[in-house]
């Protein structure tokens, strides 16, 4: 029993290591490195929560959602009109409570449905809330923009160093308790995994809600370094597609392949938007693509590929 | 709220309904048939109605004569598209729902790729043209003639298309396809070529659809997107893969939104989701379907 104990000790010491520095070094990093980094790697950290919690649903179970923008941006927009109101974490917190609910309402809607039909709906679902926001705001308020009550970047980089562990965490507990397996039976074969028992309709509806709450927090994070907000910017449909094209992109199947995917083409979209601003998009368009036909497992199905 | 004005709501909303229409039944054909839910449907429809700006404004080429142009030049790039791409993806994916997944994911790339190539060459500048714009007497108002035409010229396509699946062969090959593919196969259809067939006629009306838009209102390359949610609220409306379902589920959209759209311009795309939740809730197999 001993021997056993030291052996998978020994085995698994390098990984504990590795996480214990990369833990040191995520919690000290704002002293040493300059503001821009602290932003930067803030920016990685939102892009990861994000296609992490988009993946959490859609992987599994396949259903294909476009909403992150919807959920990012009811974030903002809570953010913006709470700010004032009540202390920073709480805001974070609200953020995620109200694309909670959102999602629940989509979800109870829409997921007793086809797949077709959730994806339809969240199609349109940012751009919907979208008009109405900008309705409301034009003949309610009489303007377009709002200011949100800015955040120094170091608490911005704490309060997403924190959505991110919860993240990775729930992330992990889901994909080793009993609901994974039911998400990914419902990926298989819906009608056979309703037969087996899986409450098919509040499976699929709770995680989903869950996935909304980390998009929404991370909004209501974000929104505290822009300032300024309106509509358009908060509603942006490039948040639906960056954590659909980051997670097929490393591999849909897995955290690490999310995680990767992420963090690449992050740090890619910094060296496009300097260099080629215009090309940016269009070239993050090919390359979703590109892996679409060519690498249907992302770039970790390719190296798993590769070392067999 | 006088009589003029009711004719005024039903013709706008009828000419408004005509374009919906076409869109949607393009987009019943990508999906009914081609099973591609194709999200960068409205980039067709845009793409049509740059391609008819530059004609008229750099070659003096009519609007109306461009169609011909336009029309079968976008109907052989999505021929193409769906030749390599959907095609390659139908052959890699292991079942059909995952080829479902996997096109409306690489639609998404489309989507990003033809709009911000438009970006590249046309600018974000907001853009428009004269062409027709006189104003025709009706039932006591007065409309642009270019209105007319265009209402016209979609319900014309429509129902053309519509005679073109009833009476000849390769329309009653697609209205096999659309039942069930493998058997269509069995039965001899050329599965590949009607699949294409219908992709390319689908963008094909986008783009007679971008056309007849760009004769009627100012165009941006970012136009596409609301034209695409609307089709597909239509074609779920309709019933989803029922072509006259979406024809008369585009009519309606274009009705619904031209009513709201006296009272509050910026609620129409509410009012379309307030008929699609409802529309889930109640009955999801649609206004046609069974």
């Amino acid at each position: 029993m001993d021997n056993l104990n030291k052996g998978s000790f020994l085995k698994y010491f390098p990984v504990i290591f590795a996480l214990l520095i990369i833990s040191v070094l995520a919690a000290t990093c704002p002293l040493y490195l300059a503001p821009f980094t602290i932003i930067s790697v803030t920016n990685i950290f939102i892009y990861v929560v994000i296609t992490l919690s988009w993946a959490l649903f859609s992987g599994p179970t396949r259903y294909i959602s476009i909403a992150t923008a919807a959920f990012f941006g009811m974030g903002i927009y809570t953010s913006a009109l709470a700010g004032e109101l009540m202390p920073f974490p709480l805001v974070v917190c609200l953020g995620g409570f109200v694309s909670f609910i959102l999602a629940l309402l989509v979800g109870m809607s829409t997921l007793r449905l086809k797949g077709m039909y959730f994806t339809i709906f969240t199609f349109g679902l940012s751009e919907l809330i979208r008009h109405t926001v900008l309705w409301w705001e034009v003949t309610r308020t009489g303007t377009v923009g709002r200011w949100v009550v800015s955040v120094d970047h170091t608490p911005v980089y704490y309060t997403m160093l924190i959505i991110l562990i919860v993240t990775l965490a729930v992330c992990y507990g889901i994909g080793r308790s009993r609901y994974w397996l039911a998400l990914q039976s419902i990926g298989q074969s819906e009608e056979a995994a309703d037969h087996m028992g899986v409450n098919v309709t509040a499976v699929k509806i709770g995680v989903f809600a869950v996935s909304a709450f980390f998009a929404g927090a991370t909004g209501a994070t974000m929104a505290t370094r822009w300032t300024y907000i309106d509509p358009s910017i908060a509603f942006n449909p490039l948040f639906s597609f960056m954590p659909i094209l980051m997670a097929t992109f490393g591999g849909i199947n897995s955290i690490t392949g999310q995680i990767v995917g992420a963090v690449a083409l992050t740090l890619l979209a910094d060296l496009l938007l300097t260099e080629f601003p215009y090309y940016y998009m269009l070239i993050y368009g090919v390359i979703l693509v590109m892996v679409i036909l060519f690498l249907p497992n992302g770039i970790t199905g390719l190296a798993k590929y590769v070392k067999k | 709220m006088s009589f003029t004005f009711y004719v005024d709501v039903v013709i706008g909303g009828l000419i408004l309904g005509g374009l919906y229409a076409l869109t949607a039944v393009g987009l019943s054909l990508q999906y009914g048939v081609a099973r591609v839910l194709n999200v960068s449907h409205g980039e067709f429809i845009m793409l049509g109605a740059f391609a008819t700006y530059s004609l008229y404004t750099m070659l003096g080429i009519s609007p109306l004569l461009s169609l011909v142009i336009t029309g079968p030049v976008i109907f052989a790039a999505a021929f193409l598209i769906h030749r390599t791409m959907f095609q390659r993806i139908r052959k890699t994916s292991p079942s059909e729902a995952a080829f479902e997944g996997n096109s409306l994911l690489a639609s998404f790339g489309l989507l990003f790729i033809i709009q911000n190539m438009a970006l590249l060459a046309w600018g974000s500048d907001i853009r428009g043209y004269h062409y027709m714009s006189q104003s025709i007497n009706l039932f006591g108002t007065s409309y642009a003639l270019n209105r007319l035409i265009a209402l016209f010229l979609a319900l014309g396509t429509g129902i053309t298309f519509y005679l073109f699946l009833i009476y000849t062969r390769m329309g009653k090959a697609i209205r096999a396809a659309a039942q069930d593919r493998d058997t269509a196969q069995l039965m001899g259809v050329n599965i590949h070529k009607v699949l294409g067939l219908c992709f390319g006629l689908g963008a094909f009306m986008a783009a007679v659809a971008g056309s007849l838009i760009s004769m009627m209102f100012e165009i941006t390359p970012t136009i596409g997107m609301p034209y695409t949610i609307i089709a597909i609220i239509a074609v779920v409306l309709g019933g989803l893969g029922n072509i006259l379902g979406s024809l008369i589920g585009g009519l309606i959209l274009g009705l619904v939104g031209n009513i709201v759209m006296c009272f509050s311009p910026a609620l129409s795309l509410v009012a379309y989701y307030l008929i699609f939740i409802l529309l889930i809730l109640l009955k999801p197999s649609g206004i046609m379907g069974k």
